[in-house]
Parts: C-alpha cells; sequence; structure tokens
C-alpha cells in the first residue's frame, strides 16, 4: 500500500498527461459518464425522429406526454419493460436472447475511439484527453467493432426460425460486408492525406491543412453513403422491409429485446455521424481559426469544440432522418450494384486519384500545409464532383425529375401502361 | 513507460482471462454439434486472440485480426452455414468415428509436445539471426512516423513489395476461379 497511494496525492500539473492510476480512475469516470450522455442522446435521437418525421409528413407527431412531447421517450420507455417477452416455437433460446446485445454493444463500442473535444486540463489530476480510450489504431478500431454489428441482425433473423427474419438476416449480412469495402476504401484517401490512422492526429492535420471534405469530397461522399447503408436505414433498410419480410430479422422479437434494435439503429447513427465528422469535417476543430488546436489547454477551448461538436452531430443526425423520410427504398439487385458496381469502383479510382496527386506534389517540392498544395487538391476535387454528379444525374436528380423527358418518351411510357390495361383486362 | 506492480498485475490478469477464455471457446468450438454455435464459439476464439496481440503491442494485427477473421470470414461462413440449413443437429452424423476421434487425440498431444520441447530447448533463439533481436529492440526503442501502422506499410511495399504483389496476384486467380465455377453450374442448369 506504501508505494500505491502517494501517486493519488501528489500535485500535478495539468498541462502534462496524468500518472497511471489517476488514467485509470479518470477512465472508470469517462466511461460512465459518456454511456449516460450518449444513452441519453440515443433515447432522444429516437425521439427527434418521429417529430422531425411528423414535421415533414405535415402532421404533429407524439406532443402530449409532458411540453412538446419530450417525456414520450420515457413513456415509451415503461411501456418496452412492461410488454410481455415472446420466445417463438423451435427457436434457438440462447442466440434469440443473445443476438439483441449482440447488435446493440458494437454500435456503442465503437464511439470509444472518437474524440469529441480538446484535452480538458483539470488541476491535480493531468491532461485528460476529451476521448474515452485514445487507441493508436484509431479508424481501424471503429471498422473492426463495426463490423461486427452484422452478428446481431444474421443471428436475430437464423435464431427465430421464421423464413422471413432469416431471409432479413441473410439480406443484412450480403449488405453489410458489400459496402464495409467501399468504408473502407472511402477511409485510404483521408489515409493518404493524415498518414496515420490515429483519430486525434487525423484531426489535427484537418485542422492545420482544411477539412477533408473540402479536399476529398468524393471520399465523403463514398463514406457517407455506405455509413447510411451500414446502419440499415431507408433506402438501405432492405434487411426490415415490411412490405416483403413482415419485419425483418426482428419480426419474431417483442417488448425491451425488439426494442434493442432500434436502440441499436440509433446508436449506429449517432456513432456513423461522429466518425464522418471526425474524418472528414475536422472532428472538434473550430474552422478558420488556430486557437483552438495549441496549448496550453484551457476549460474554455474545451466547452467550445465540444459544443460546435455537438452541434455537427445534431446536423447529421438530423441529415440522416431527413434522408429516411425524403426517400423510397432501393430494390435488392439495385442495392448490389450500388454498393459492388458503382461505390466500389469509384473509390479505387478515387484513391489512385488521390496517391497520384499526393505523390507528384511531394515530387514537386509542395509543403503539405501549403496553399499550393490544397489549391491543387481542391482543383482535383472539383474536377471529380463535376464529372461524378453529371455522370450520376443522368439528367434527373439535379433537375427535376419531369423536366427532360423527351416526347417520344412519354408516348413510348403511356404505350406501355396502356397495353398493361389491356392485359389485366382492365381497358377491355 | 517504467513497468511497475500495476502493470504487471494488470497484464497478467489480462493474459488469462483471454487465454483461458480462448481455450475454453476453442472447446466449445470442436464440440457443439449445432453449426452456427460452434461458429460463435469460433468468432469468440478470434475475439481472444485479438486481445492477447493487443497484449503484444501489436494493436494493428489486433485490428486486422476483429476486421478481416471475425468481421468478414466468420460472417461468410454464417451466410453459408444458413444458406445451407444444415437441418436439426441432432440429425448430424458424425462423420469421424471413434478411431478417428483417437487418431485426433494423438496428433492434438504430439503437437502439445511438440510446443512444449521448442519452449524448453534454444531452439528458436538459435534460427532467429542475432541482429533481428537487436533490430527490433532498436524499433521498439525508437517511434515512427505514421504511428502503428508505419512500421508495418513500410517494410511491406518496400523490401517485401514482390511478395506482397505475388500474393494479390494470388488472390485475384481465386476470385477469377470462384467466378469461373459459379458461372458454370448456372450454364449447365
Amino acid at each position: 500500500m506504501t508505494h500505491t497511494l502517494p501517486f493519488l496525492l501528489q500535485v500535478v500539473d495539468p498541462q502534462l498527461p496524468m500518472s497511471d492510476g489517476m488514467f485509470a480512475l479518470v477512465s472508470l469516470i469517462k466511461v460512465a459518464v459518456v454511456f449516460g450522455i450518449y444513452m441519453g442522446c440515443v433515447a432522444y435521437t429516437t425521439f427527434l425522429e418521429r417529430r422531425v418525421a411528423a414535421w415533414i409528413q405535415d402532421r404533429h407527431g407524439p406532443n402530449r406526454v409532458g411540453p412538446q412531447g419530450i417525456f414520450q421517450v420515457l413513456a415509451d420507455g415503461v411501456k418496452n419493460f412492461m410488454k410481455e417477452e415472446t420466445l417463438p416455437g423451435g427457436a434457438s433460446k440462447v442466440l434469440f436472447i443473445l443476438a439483441p446485445a449482440l447488435a446493440f454493444i458494437p454500435a456503442m463500442l465503437t464511439w470509444a475511439v472518437i474524440p469529441f473535444a480538446s484535452p480538458l486540463p483539470i488541476p491535480g489530476v493531468g491532461l485528460v484527453d476529451m476521448v474515452v480510450a485514445d487507441l493508436p489504431v484509431g479508424f481501424l478500431f471503429t471498422l473492426a467493432i463495426g463490423s461486427l454489428g452484422v452478428y446481431g441482425i444474421t443471428i436475430a433473423g437464423w435464431s427465430s426460425n421464421n423464413k422471413y427474419a432469416l431471409l432479413g438476416g441473410l439480406r443484412a449480412s450480403a449488405q453489410m460486408i458489400s459496402y464495409e469495402i467501399a468504408m473502407g476504401m472511402s477511409t485510404v484517401c483521408v489515409l493518404l492525406l493524415a498518414g496515420n490512422v490515429h483519430l486525434n492526429t487525423i484531426i489535427m492535420q484537418q485542422a492545420s491543412q482544411g477539412w477533408n471534405v473540402a479536399l476529398l469530397t468524393m471520399a465523403f461522399f463514398i463514406f457517407a453513403v455506405a455509413a447510411l447503408a451500414e446502419t440499415n436505414r431507408v433506402p438501405f433498410d432492405l434487411p426490415e422491409a415490411e412490405s416483403e419480410l413482415v419485419a425483418g430479422y426482428h419480426a419474431e422479437y417483442s417488448s425491451m429485446r425488439y426494442s434493442m434494435f432500434p436502440i441499436a439503429e440509433y446508436a449506429n447513427i449517432i456513432t456513423s455521424s461522429s466518425l464522418m465528422i471526425a474524418l472528414f469535417f475536422g472532428g472538434w476543430d473550430i474552422p478558420f481559426t488556430q486557437w483552438d488546436n495549441l496549448p496550453p489547454w484551457t476549460i474554455t477551448k474545451t466547452l467550445l469544440t465540444m459544443g460546435l461538436y455537438v452541434g455537427k452531430v445534431i446536423f447529421f443526425v438530423f441529415t440522416f432522418i431527413w434522408l429516411r423520410w425524403t426517400l423510397p427504398r432501393f430494390r435488392y439487385d439495385q442495392l448490389m450494384a450500388i454498393g459492388w458496381k458503382v461505390l466500389l469502383p469509384m473509390a479505387l479510382v478515387y484513391i489512385t486519384a488521390v496517391a497520384s496527386a499526393v505523390l507528384g506534389l511531394d515530387a514537386a517540392g509542395l509543403a503539405r500545409g501549403s496553399y499550393a498544395f490544397r489549391g491543387a487538391m481542391l482543383g482535383m476535387n472539383v474536377v471529380f464532383v463535376v464529372l461524378v454528379f453529371w455522370v450520376l444525374d443522368r439528367g434527373r436528380i439535379v433537375s427535376p425529375a419531369f423536366s427532360r423527358v423527351e416526347r417520344e418518351r412519354i408516348a413510348k411510357l403511356r404505350d406501355v401502361s396502356a397495353r398493361s390495361d389491356l392485359l389485366s383486362g382492365k381497358g377491355a | 513507460m517504467q513497468p511497475n506492480q500495476f502493470h504487471s498485475l494488470a497484464f497478467s490478469f489480462a493474459f488469462y482471462f483471454f487465454g483461458l477464455t480462448a481455450i475454453a471457446s476453442a472447446i466449445a468450438f470442436v464440440t457443439r454439434k449445432s453449426p452456427v454455435a460452434a461458429a460463435m464459439w469460433l468468432v469468440n476464439v478470434m475475439f481472444a486472440l485479438a486481445g492477447l496481440y493487443v497484449m503484444l503491442d501489436a494493436q494493428f494485427m489486433a485490428t486486422m485480426q476483429v476486421l478481416v477473421y471475425t468481421g468478414a470470414i466468420m460472417v461468410v461462413f454464417l451466410f453459408v452455414i444458413m444458406l445451407l440449413n444444415l437441418g436439426h443437429p441432432s440429425e448430424i452424423a458424425d462423420s469421424r468415428g471413434k478411431w478417428g476421434k483417437i487418431f485426433a487425440l494423438f496428433i492434438g498431444l504430439a503437437m502439445l509436445a511438440e510446443v512444449m520441447a521448442l519452449n524448453r530447448s534454444n531452439t528458436i533463439d538459435r534460427i532467429i539471426p542475432a541482429d533481428l533481436a537487436a533490430k527490433a529492440a532498436e524499433a521498439a526503442a525508437t517511434p515512427l512516423a505514421g504511428g502503428v501502422i508505419g512500421p508495418i506499410a513500410a517494410p511491406l511495399f518496400k523490401e517485401y513489395l514482390l511478395a506482397f504483389e505475388l500474393t494479390s496476384v494470388l488472390l485475384l486467380a481465386a476470385i477469377v476461379g470462384a467466378v469461373v465455377l459459379g458461372k458454370r453450374r448456372t450454364d449447365a442448369r
């Protein structure tokens, strides 16, 4: 005991890293605090989704429990706990009970490595990093743990002993493997610029050289689409597709076990948003100033960067919800085609282009942070964005759907619908 | 970082936790009759091994273990098991029989004896060139650019580039082979 206590009592410079014992203690506190706040945010994301959905569809949404319905989340929780837990006949009992946890835990674990503010100096403790676990493998950890989320869904589908649930589970595993590849490929471009996978290093690189979203817009686009597919939400919600598969992989679940799946989905939304911010939107960096990135660290800097970070997360969560209530669902073959034939080749071409550009600019003797380097990357990026969106658009997405349809095409479509009327006997 | 009592206690706790988990899961993996349960136990083995890699300061290896084996290969295994739908576990006969099991037991014992013998002898020290150990110690002492991936990426894309490219050609050949086999079956129908 004699040599275990003093390190807790000694006076420490708050600008220096913590001692080992303090590190263990502070880590435990960080885990507890971040877990609590994170779960609260997940719960309120469900509420936000319902209110935004109602707003988009021009109705009221849940507004009865408390002012503007803010206690709806608590009411939902109580309701879910009070419901009966069912176990379908012939289900594999252990795996059926394990599956919701398998879906939920990876979604939450991923958040552990994401930095959310500048380091906080606490007098007598030392410099506390504002990240739960500052792992040197950085975003590789999030990709690795994120790839485990598929187990929960697949096992849920299989153990339910229900053919619709099994189909949902199979779709989920195929979909998540396909989109993980495109997601991993898009992060390679970030790696080429940052030269490290450590998330705080990537954020610092963006703080000094400009956000990656401006220099690597295509990588961000691919990452965002893949992240949307990984969360299994509309337009990629094929695993649950209620009009085809009843409710897909969670058709047999009830009560709190069912509730774990939506919780995992919303946790995934927050995690994907945080990862996009860390990789492409400068993490907790305040743009156009270096004041927030340099020591000495102060509590003001921590609070300001955290505030901006929360704002960015709310923006992305809102975008996820906005997309869900705007877009229709893909067909299964379209989903696979987008993953393998569009996103993956696009990512490979883009990696080659970015790697060549970085190699060429380095060979030309331009420093990484210089205006010439950034200007050249930005120029290449603009060319890519214009090209890709011109190809993807084909006169339909950016311009209104009705604007460029030729007269012959309309006549042809009318002819087809007239013939299908004849076939079904309606036109006779 | 100076090792102290706190470190060594945490280290041995983590070592026994991951080691025993890996062994127990491996035993469960070979004894379960349900293919899905066996696959899930194998996932657990991979995870425990990843934990052991982290303890050896091989964070990149640990991440790749989880990302490639647990997150991709085992998911495909599960996918295939579910598609084949092997029926109820009790209907799947154990094709190996009594003699096969006894034979397997002897092979396992022989390999265990070999590992123990290697551990006691100084053969490994003699096989590894003396300067390699010095190099490893030197590399461990000096922090390299590129964090944990730099020290792996630099030899892979400089010294061993040919081997790396040949491996990728091998994988490409395997993919093309799989596509050819898949196509032939649909044409025959």
